[in-house]
């Protein structure tokens, strides 16, 4: 019996990669659900988006790193991060400008919205393509490792190792005060009280003299900066690949329905939910029981409950779960 | 614009006419690779191996009545079976393919097979499928391939890794035909040479995460990780979550993970794992090499075989005296076997007139070409290990 062995054995692969994933989830779906929210259409462009900020960052990245400037043990990448946003901004505001705007005027219905932002998705895709290309590319620099199983197992003693990558760090980090910021913004600030007032009555919000044009642009602009961050932090984290961040539209989207599209809170919630589900339920639990069990118990085979094959089913079928039970997400979104 | 009229209906009915000949000037040979997908970064070179070949051989002049041989390229997308079936679909119905090279992976190659080339009696020599499934499949002869299947390559893996002192292996596959066929390949082979495999676990392309499956792989234990993926791919994500975490220090590599890129994605930090592609030290390699000189890197996985499965085609082609494929399928065995005179890369214009004086020929190529059973290659592997951030070659099998 060895709890120690087996508590950063559980830390070490379940813990810590599934709150890094889940915050860099929970951070995508954010940018889907104010959208959702405020613009009242599901914005399937949101992983291209996160995608292009990634590349405008990299593009910045490369420049700083030829310049010599480096961010000492932090990725420089963070120091690009600013370029990136602002580059973000100005393809989305141009993009709404060019294209959503015009369907707004006509009060399109949400789901002539969601074809367009498809439409949008394919352009974004290409032009991403056309510019980095297709190819992996991993741009983290600086040091590699908090704590890196190796010196852990030399440090301690023990035989597991628990290794705490920089990048989860910094995704922890950013991830929490990204969301401190933004509900400090939408609670606080006259702005992001008059996108709240917006976003429930459209109507009663314009007969109060709120300007919607100025609502729809600032909410561009913070869907833009949270999905550049939430791409570079993922891509620090794991690489960057376009495909990839076109596949990650499905995990997000999955988190912002379960937690409630609309709903700011619920999509950091499902953010966790759904990495953790995907993480925990397929998990082979043999060494863990190893260590905790009596000899006697000892397990033969991997007590693993579902093979990792269902990992995707798994956050499907809790997405169906919860949208039987409430449509609405578990945070009571906006109703579809 | 009357004269346009007439001009395209002129041009029409003497292309007609042409076809109808059977000896027509020109030949066309479909490219069929998976230009986008999981195996991009190998395509381009697979590609121009087979244009090198194309190129020779239209140089030459020799083949049929001074055909001019011109490649047509599709993208198979590797894993998407609709897409690779228009695609086919595309070059035998619309560009009048005379032949197939391609296409590269296992479930796209099956799909076209069954969909297209049998439908349509198109003669297809895929250069690196290499599920076992292929080899059973219906084929109407149709089908040939100069990759070896991955029977073989199952028991190639045992022997390196028990040669290592290696028997528990934690083993992960893509979920795809390539990846399970491979993945129970050598899990037979490696369970009947005594050794365990801990646990098989799929993998699928192109997620966000791999921290489950690296979780499991971890749980489960095992002396190397064995990675039946792709390097574009998944494969990549699993080795860098299992390395980050600590899980495993050292892996086994198959042909589908083994490129530049993986050198590139990991350098020193793979160190002491193994693996294998299919190779050979015969001097067909060598020669290879010098034809294609720097045009792009000759030693990319598939890109000789590639040169050879086009080579084929058209050295088949020769021996029938027809571009018909129900004509020269049945000579493609032939040409690639022994008796005969030995031919290497660089040697098509001689193969050609060889075979046009009516002498054997035995087409060895860049691969080592040696066609067995239902039409594939016998299969011969180089063992690779790496070093210093180096891939190095440790021997042949």
């Amino acid at each position: 019996m060895d709890y120690l062995n087996a508590i950063v054995a559980l830390t070490n692969f379940v813990l810590i990669p599934a709150t890094a994933y889940g915050a860099q989830l929970a951070l995508g779906a954010l940018g889907v659900t104010l959208i959702y929210g405020i613009l009242r259409f599901s914005n399937f462009a949101h992983g291209d988006t996160m995608a292009f900020g990634t590349m405008a960052t990299i593009g910045a990245t490369v420049v700083l790193q030829s310049w010599g400037v480096s961010f000492g043990p932090l990725p420089t990448a963070l120091l690009a991060l600013p370029f990136g946003i602002a580059a973000t901004i100005g393809l989305v505001l141009l993009t709404d400008a060019g294209v959503y705007r015009f369907y707004r005027t006509q009060k399109a219905a949400p789901v002539i919205f969601v074809i367009v932002s498809m439409g949008v998705m394919f352009i974004m895709n290409g032009l991403v393509r056309i510019l980095i290309g297709p190819d992996d590319r991993r741009f983290a620099d600086g040091e590699r490792f908090i704590i890196s199983a190796r010196e852990f197992k030399e440090m301690t003693g023990l035989r597991e190792g628990l290794a705490l990558k920089t990048t989860q760090g910094i995704t922890i980090v950013v991830a929490v005060l990204v969301v401190a910021m933004l509900f400090y913004f939408l609670n606080r600030t006259r702005t992001g009280k008059s996108m709240r007032a917006y976003s429930d009555n459209e109507d009663l919000a314009l007969l109060s003299g709120i300007n919607p044009e100025r609502v729809v642009m600032v909410t561009w602009m913070i869907v833009a900066t949270l999905a550049t961050i939430a791409g570079v932090l993922y891509g620090l984290d794991k690489s960057f690949k376009p495909f990839t961040y076109f596949q990650l539209l499905l995990p997000i989207f999955a988190s912002a329905v379960v937690g409630g599209l609309g709903n700011p809170l619920g999509a950091i919630f499902g953010g966790f939910l759904i990495a953790y589900s995907e993480v925990l339920i397929t998990y082979a639990w043999k060494k863990v029981l190893v260590y905790t069990l009596p000899d006697a118990l000892e397990p033969t085979g991997l007590v693993q409950l579902l093979s990792t094959d269902y990992k995707f089913a798994v956050s499907f079928a809790l997405l169906v779960i919860v949208l039987l039970f409430k449509p609405t997400g578990l945070f009571k979104g906006k109703s579809v | 614009m009357k004269k346009l009229l007439m001009a395209t209906a002129l041009t029409a009915v003497t292309a007609t006419t042409a076809f109808a000949g059977g000896h027509g000037k020109e030949v066309k040979l479909g490219i069929i690779l998976g230009f986008t997908g999981p195996l991009e970064s190998l395509a381009q070179q697979m590609a121009g191996g087979a244009e090198a070949a194309i190129e020779e051989v239209t140089a030459s002049g020799m083949l049929l009545d001074a055909a001019k041989v011109t490649g047509v390229r599709a993208d198979s997308t590797c894993i998407d079976a609709a897409a690779a079936t228009a695609a086919a679909e595309r070059l035998v119905t619309s560009d009048k393919v005379d032949g197939i090279m391609g296409a590269d992976c296992s479930g796209v190659t099956g799909a076209i097979l069954s969909n297209v080339a049998l439908a349509n009696g198109t003669v297809m020599i895929s250069p690196s499928a290499t599920s076992p499934g292929l080899s059973t499949a219906e084929d109407n002869g149709l089908f040939f391939r100069t990759a070896p299947s991955d029977a073989r390559q199952g028991v190639v893996m045992t022997d390196v890794l028990l040669e290592e002192g290696i028997n528990e292996v934690a083993l992960t596959y893509t979920n795809n035909d390539y990846g399970k066929g491979l993945a129970d390949a050598f899990q037979t082979a490696f369970e009947a040479a005594g050794g365990t495999v801990t646990i098989s676990a799929a993998h699928e392309d192109g997620k966000a995460d791999y921290s489950a499956e690296v979780g499991a792989l971890a749980s489960a234990g095992g002396d190397r990780l064995v990675v039946a993926g792709y390097v574009d791919q998944g494969g990549s994500g699993i080795v860098r979550a299992a390395l980050d975490s600590g899980a495993f220090d050292t892996f086994h590599f198959p042909d589908g993970m083994i490129s530049d890129a993986l050198v590139e994605n990991f350098g020193s930090e793979i160190d002491g794992s193994t693996g294998q592609n299919p190779g050979t030290d015969s001097p067909g390699a060598m020669k290879y090499a010098e034809l294609i000189g720097d045009k792009f890197n000759p030693t990319s996985p598939f890109s000789a075989e590639s040169y050879d499965a086009a080579a084929l085609i058209m050295l088949a082609m020769q021996a029938a005296d027809s571009k018909d494929p129900s004509d020269y399928k049945d000579h493609v065995m032939d040409v690639a076997n022994a008796p005969g005179i030995e031919i290497f890369p660089g040697e098509l214009g001689k193969a050609l007139e060889l075979i046009k004086a009516g002498e054997e020929i035995d087409y060895v190529g860049a691969s080592a070409v040696e066609l067995i059973g239902p039409g594939e290659s016998a299969g011969n592997y180089r063992q690779i290990t790496f070093e210093g951030g180096e891939l190095k070659v440790v021997k042949y099998r």
